[in-house]
């Protein structure tokens, strides 16, 4: 039996190797997740206990001798009015429990849902598959679009306006927040605040066609000044290139079906179907958190895209081979 | 015997089996050099093209080709001039009269090469493997292409019943341009 121990330890433990990280649900980084893990625990621990309670009457109850009836006719009251009051005491309790979490699952809901003002509002549509988030803003000039990557402050509430242009997707970012269904043609909101510096993990949770699982986004959070000159590079349009590698790339962009689809602001690259490139050289990730950010990823995504991401809504566009690296140099200047 | 009503109808159920292949990008192979369909220079008049492969059917009988050629006459903004179809500054397209012809391989020059009353060209603006899928679409609206291949219904609302639903008719030379569509001489 000894030699076995470990092998059965084993599957309990991977259960727990899900519990922290940048995507998990149980690891709370903000007011909100905090409400939700918490949920989570008081939930599993009085369900934990009304179970063992229940199995151990169970087994007792089984395990119990009980007097052999001699007259099976025979009345007799005693036992039965002892059963009543313990089948009517568990209900009773029962009932108690289930009022008693649903006050607290209310109370809960209550603190997330009320509304209060938020400083930052974002604007964040689902498309098969990627993320737009819009930045709104009082004045229409420093209002700026980016995609598949929101920054916010440390421990200040963002009012988040969840849309959909094609399908029902769903954004849940579990250190923050809980998750909440995209819709088209309505508006869903959902405040999210992180409580300290870090870089989160969300995920679309509704199945939205082929390449669902490739669809992420990536929370970073900074401290309010660092946050704020993040926000002023955004507003910015891109840099012209000053090298000519690069100018040849922004050439090849310009000239090519790149701009049908893809907004450069600052150029006449203006498509508004497909995540805004302005600043694309300062993400993270591209193609929705499919592949790390880098020169050798833009072009690799550039040169074959449905090799990637089969069935992405990026056609395979022909370059020649030269056209290559300038064209992903450029971008990855756009910084 | 009795075994064989069942089993026949087992064997139904695999006829659902064979599932449409979604191409997601032109075969690196036949892609290289030349355009699938060769375009002349621009003419008045159905003609002037001819097939290299039966490329036309690829596209027109395949649901996937079809509903990507939807969505692309949105993104590339061919609604701006055509509405729904039902025409607007430029032509009607979901009727069965067509100014240079109906075609599969008429519609991928107009689209390519552009139309002298302003129709703009979007050869070199729109990979050549994208406006096949808009041409198939196109010919969709005058219901030119398999039913059953035809793209459903919205989500949304629907400005005219959804393609599949569309009567078929046979295209027809002589279509007319709006005036506001027309270029001024
Ligand atoms: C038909 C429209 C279309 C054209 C044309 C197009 N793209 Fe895209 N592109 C997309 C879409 C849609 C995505 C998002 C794909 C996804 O993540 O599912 C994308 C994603 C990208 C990304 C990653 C963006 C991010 O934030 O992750 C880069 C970089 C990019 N495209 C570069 C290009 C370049 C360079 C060209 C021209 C050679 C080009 N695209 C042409 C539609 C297009
Ligand atoms: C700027 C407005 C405009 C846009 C945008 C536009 N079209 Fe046109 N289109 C026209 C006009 C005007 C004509 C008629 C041209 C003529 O008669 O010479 C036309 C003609 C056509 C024809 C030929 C019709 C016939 O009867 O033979 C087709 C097919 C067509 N357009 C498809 C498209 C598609 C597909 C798109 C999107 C990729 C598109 N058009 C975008 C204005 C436009
Ligand atoms: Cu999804």
């Amino acid at each position: 039996m000894r030699c076995c121990r470990p092998a059965l330890l084993t599957p309990p433990l991977l259960l727990l190797t899900a519990c922290s990280g940048w995507q998990s649900s149980l690891d709370p980084q903000g007011p909100q997740a905090d409400l939700l893990a918490g949920l989570f625990w008081v939930f599993t621990a009085v369900l934990s206990a009304v179970w063992l309670l229940t199995m151990t009457a169970l087994v007792v109850a089984l395990l119990r001798r009980h007097p052999a009836r001699t007259e099976p006719l025979e009345l007799n009251t005693r036992p039965e009015r002892g059963m009543a009051r313990t089948v009517g005491a568990a209900a009773a309790l029962t009932l108690v429990v289930v009022v008693a979490l649903t006050v607290v699952s209310y109370g809960a809901q209550r603190a997330l849902f009320s509304g209060g003002e938020a400083p930052l509002t974002l604007k964040v549509k689902g498309h098969q598959w990627w993320w737009e988030v819009t930045y709104e803003d009082p004045g229409p000039s420093r209002q700026f679009t980016t995609a598949n990557e929101i920054h916010v402050p440390v421990g200040q509430p963002v009012h988040v306006k969840l849309e959909s242009a094609d399908v029902i997707h769903s954004f849940w970012v579990p250190n923050l927040a809980g998750k909440m269904d995209a819709i088209p043609g309505r508006e869903n909101r959902l405040v999210i605040q992180a409580s300290k510096e870090g870089v989160f993990r969300g995920q679309c949770t509704e199945f939205c066609g082929w390449q669902h699982a490739h669809m992420a986004i990536t929370v970073v959070a900074h401290s309010l000044e660092d946050f704020e000159r993040w926000r002023e590079s955004q507003i910015s349009a891109a840099e012209p290139p000053d090298d000519p590698v690069r100018k040849r790339g922004m050439q090849i962009f310009l000239s090519r079906p790149c701009v049908m689809c893809h907004q450069i602001r600052g150029t006449p690259a203006a498509g508004k179907v497909a995540p805004d490139l302005t600043h694309i050289g300062s993400r993270l990730h591209i193609a929705a958190g499919t592949l790390p950010n880098g020169r050798g990823n833009l072009a690799a995504w550039i040169v074959d895209p449905q090799g990637i991401k089969p069935g992405a809504h990026m056609p395979l566009i022909k370059l020649n081979a030269e056209e290559v690296e300038p064209l992903a140099r450029y971008l990855e200047g756009l910084k | 015997m009795k075994r064989l009503p069942p089993i026949a109808a087992a064997l139904v159920f695999l006829s659902a089996c064979e599932r449409e292949d979604r191409e997601f990008r032109p075969s690196p192979v036949a892609g290289e050099g030349d355009a699938a369909i060769a375009l002349s220079s621009i003419a008045p008049g159905p003609g002037g093209t001819e097939m290299r492969a039966d490329t036309g059917k690829a596209y027109e009988e395949n649901a996937y080709h079809l509903s990507e050629g939807k969505r692309l006459f949105t993104w590339f903004n061919c609604k701006g001039c055509h509405a729904n179809g039902g025409g607007g500054s430029g032509p009607a397209l979901m009727d069965d009269r067509w100014i240079y012809g109906g075609e599969f391989q008429n519609i991928v020059q107009s689209i390519g090469e552009g139309r002298p009353n302003g129709m703009p060209s979007f050869r070199g603006k729109i990979p050549d493997e994208l406006i096949m899928q808009i041409a198939g679409y196109v010919r969709s609206m005058g219901r030119h292409v398999p039913m059953d291949a035809a793209p459903g219904r919205n989500d949304d609302l629907m400005p005219r019943p959804s393609e599949h639903r569309l009567p078929s008719s046979p295209a027809v030379t002589g279509g007319t341009v709006p005036p506001s569509g027309q270029a001024p001489q």
